[in-house]
């Protein structure tokens, strides 16, 4: 017990009881300023007490809690996209009700399901128990599920449908995984609540029935990466960014596959921990390179901006998983230095996308050209947004891509030229769609933007900064973080 | 560990797995919903049986939910949603029942096969029911790919879910959170299929899922 704890203003809590007390009173109260305020109110609020816990002694870990170096990076990364977007969300709904797509009833109900998404997240990575952490991850499912249907367009509702069956398919893959891993322990940890908590079961896992954990991992892989978008799974994971408002496509990209990864994350640390399992990282490497093959190639086929975005996060979340799949402190910290980059920047671009569509009232890509002259501040955003993403120089994208290429060419060179293959195709790509909607023969609406440049241009300043700059205590943090991923 | 209770447990167990057979083979919605109650009888007696062997009380909890709210509550109201919706005839099949069959049988081997290796340290009890849990798992997944009318595809969910409460109850002192937060996901999922189906009804007239597929933001 510190001092902290005992005045009752445990961070841990305020990360967690902020957004639950917000939606609750999201959800009462009505007129959407103010709402909409309260709204980045509480999201900043989160972020602070995510921040505070950088600072702070950390509790010992619990029955169902646990900070440790592995979350912490996935907690403040996620309270901080939350309120950046939150910001975004606050400008981008405005204009929504401008337009009568959403009616003060449903923007309620949107900023309520906004802060449970929002809590649900943060219990799925600060929880130590692996039943509440699935339950955590259900919950922002569900959440996202509703979101992405809110508009009740034909099209919306059967994205909300695809990803809901899809998502709970997933889901049930994934407790199946749980309960195998719990029958797995417990000879060794006991009946009973341990066998559950995850610190436990890393202490313990030496001892655990080996085939029974491989068989475990296999379902969590299947369940968890669906989540994440995996390429034979991912059918749900376009849909639900269209026809979603976009500041939900951009928490989707940016946090909630961060989730589902981090939920593997901790079962790799599991398996690692019995000498006797099977290296899941052929299995991650095997999905993740399909995955960045598989939608570099779609990406040249997409007609819809939001799409194409989607998309573009089915690939780097393969980059991600191969990363995390070849394993060693350096493709580690490639790893988590690219989840990092990637969600700042592919929220920034959704954050561009977002005000690019209300304008054009479009999403269509062949309706949206020259972009950069008749709206110059975001035009140019978009272009430096995808510059980053598609791993340009001086961005922190490239900086991640390259540590885990030349990495990767030190161990496994075919792989590494797999890897190339993928993100030059991806590049393609994008360059390709870039040069039509930044620079072509402008079309559409030319109304003045009403839009909040802030949040997006301060995502891409923060990976202009890690490309250029990597703070040492940020490298010493990100590296002894690699080492716990083993 | 090999007397009545364990004959007991395994034939109900068996059972579950044989309504999920059944469960592939209806062609009309009202014979769909009657089976998919008695599916949530067999686990109701599963789960009841498992507490009662286990000597865990908490696990009657359980037993007492999948009995009042699988059992009764959800058939009743998505009878009544059915007949609203005037779909009550028929349930198009996408493959041959013959060959759901096939694949279903392929499936529980394939579960029986899989589970019974990995878990040969594991005792009796909890093998045999890891198995028939994951044979559940499979059918019920395999009864969504086949069926395309929305109110099928709940149904098939929560026979899945069936699967997989049947498993947490077969390992032995899973905490009760668990067992909890399962039942109550499945009220969540059930409240969200409703808005999906009572949003779908309103934009379509219709559930039939594949009339989803006309409207791909793509095409336009």
């Amino acid at each position: 017990m510190t001092p902290v704890t005992l005045l009752g203003l445990d961070p841990v809590a305020g990360v967690l009881l902020i957004p639950v007390c917000a939606a609750v009173v999201l959800a009462l109260l009505p007129g959407y300023r103010l709402t909409a305020r309260l709204n980045v109110l509480a999201s900043l609020g989160s972020f602070l007490c995510a921040v505070s816990l950088l600072i702070l002694p950390r509790p010992a870990p619990g029955a169902y809690l646990l900070v440790d170096d592995l979350n912490i990076v996935f907690i403040v990364l996620n309270t901080f996209v939350g309120f950046t977007t939150s910001l975004f969300s606050a400008s981008y709904i405005a204009h929504e009700l401008e337009t009568g797509k959403l009616t003060p009833a449903y923007l309620r109900f949107y900023h309520a399901m906004y802060q449970t998404m929002m809590f649900g997240m943060n219990l799925a990575f600060v929880s130590n128990n692996i039943g509440l952490m699935w339950v955590a991850v259900e919950l922002a499912t569900l959440t996202t599920v509703l979101m992405v249907g809110i508009y009740r367009t034909p099209a919306a509702l059967e994205a909300a449908w695809k990803y809901f069956i899809l998502g709970s398919v997933g889901i049930a893959f994934a407790l199946f995984g749980t309960i195998l891993v719990y029958v797995a322990a417990r000879p060794v940890v006991g009946e009973g609540a341990g066998g559950m908590i995850w610190t436990e079961l890393v202490a313990k896992a030496g001892g655990f029935d080996a085939p029974l954990l491989n068989v475990a991992f296999v379902f969590l892989f299947l369940g968890y990466g669906t989540k994440v978008g995996l390429a034979p799974l991912h059918a749900w994971l376009p849909d639900a960014h269209a026809e979603g408002p976009t500041p939900i496509s951009a928490v989707l990209s940016g946090l909630l596959l961060n989730v589902a990864l981090f939920a593997l994350l901790r079962f790799k640390v599991l398996l690692a921990a019995n000498a006797d399992a099977i290296a899941p990282g052929t299995l991650m490497i095997v999905l993740g390179l399909l995955s960045l093959l598989f939608a570099g190639f779609m990406l040249y086929r997409r007609r819809d901006i939001k799409r194409l975005f989607a998309y573009s996060s089915i690939e780097h979340m393969g980059i991600i998983v191969v990363a995390f799949g070849i394993g060693g402190p350096l493709a580690n910290f490639a790893g988590l230095l690219h989840m990092v980059m990637h969600s700042l920047t592919k929220s920034a671009i959704f954050f561009a996308v977002g005000h690019i569509t209300q304008i054009k009232g479009t999403q269509s890509l062949a309706k949206i050209r020259g972009l950069t002259e008749t709206h110059p501040v975001l035009g140019w955003g978009l272009v430096a947004g995808v510059a980053a993403i598609a791993g340009l120089p001086p961005f922190g994208v490239f900086t991640s891509e390259f540590l885990l290429i030349t990495s990767t060419f030190a161990r496994e060179p075919w792989l590494a030229l797999l890897l190339v293959f993928g993100v030059l195709v991806a590049f393609g790509a994008l360059t390709l769609r870039l040069t039509g909607i930044a620079f072509g023969r402008p079309r559409g609406s030319r109304a003045p933007a009403q839009a909040s440049y802030v949040p997006m241009f301060a995502h891409l300043t923060l990976v202009l900064i890690a490309g250029v700059y990597l703070p040492p205590p940020l490298v010493a943090w990100f590296q002894h973080v690699a080492k716990l991923l083993g | 560990m090999h007397g009545l209770a364990f004959d007991i447990s395994h034939s109900l167990a068996g059972g579950l797995v044989l309504v999920s057979f059944m469960m592939l083979y209806q062609d009309r919605l009202t014979s769909l919903l009657n089976v998919f109650a008695l599916h949530a009888l067999m686990l109701a007696a599963a789960v009841a049986w498992q507490a009662f062997i286990q000597d865990a009380p908490h696990l009657y909890v359980t037993a007492a939910i999948a009995l009042i709210f699988k059992a009764i509550i959800i058939p009743v109201a998505l009878r009544r949603i059915v007949y609203k919706l005037g779909i009550h005839r028929e349930v198009e099949t996408v493959v041959g029942i013959g060959m759901t069959m096939l694949a279903g049988m392929g499936l529980v081997a394939l579960s029986l096969a899989l589970m019974l290796r990995v878990t040969a340290d594991a005792d009796a009890l909890a093998r045999e029911d890891l198995a028939f849990a994951l044979s559940v798992v499979l059918l019920g997944l395999l009864f969504m790919v086949t069926r395309r009318n929305a109110v099928s595809q709940v149904v098939g969910f929560m026979s899945l879910e069936n699967g997989l409460i049947l498993a947490a109850a077969g390992a032995k002192g899973m905490p009760l959170v668990v067992e909890i937060s399962v039942a109550f996901s499945v009220l969540i999922a059930f409240i969200v299929i409703g808005i999906v189906l009572f949003r779908i009804r309103e934009r379509f007239d219709s559930v039939d899922v594949s009339q989803l597929d006309v409207s791909r933001g793509e095409r336009s």
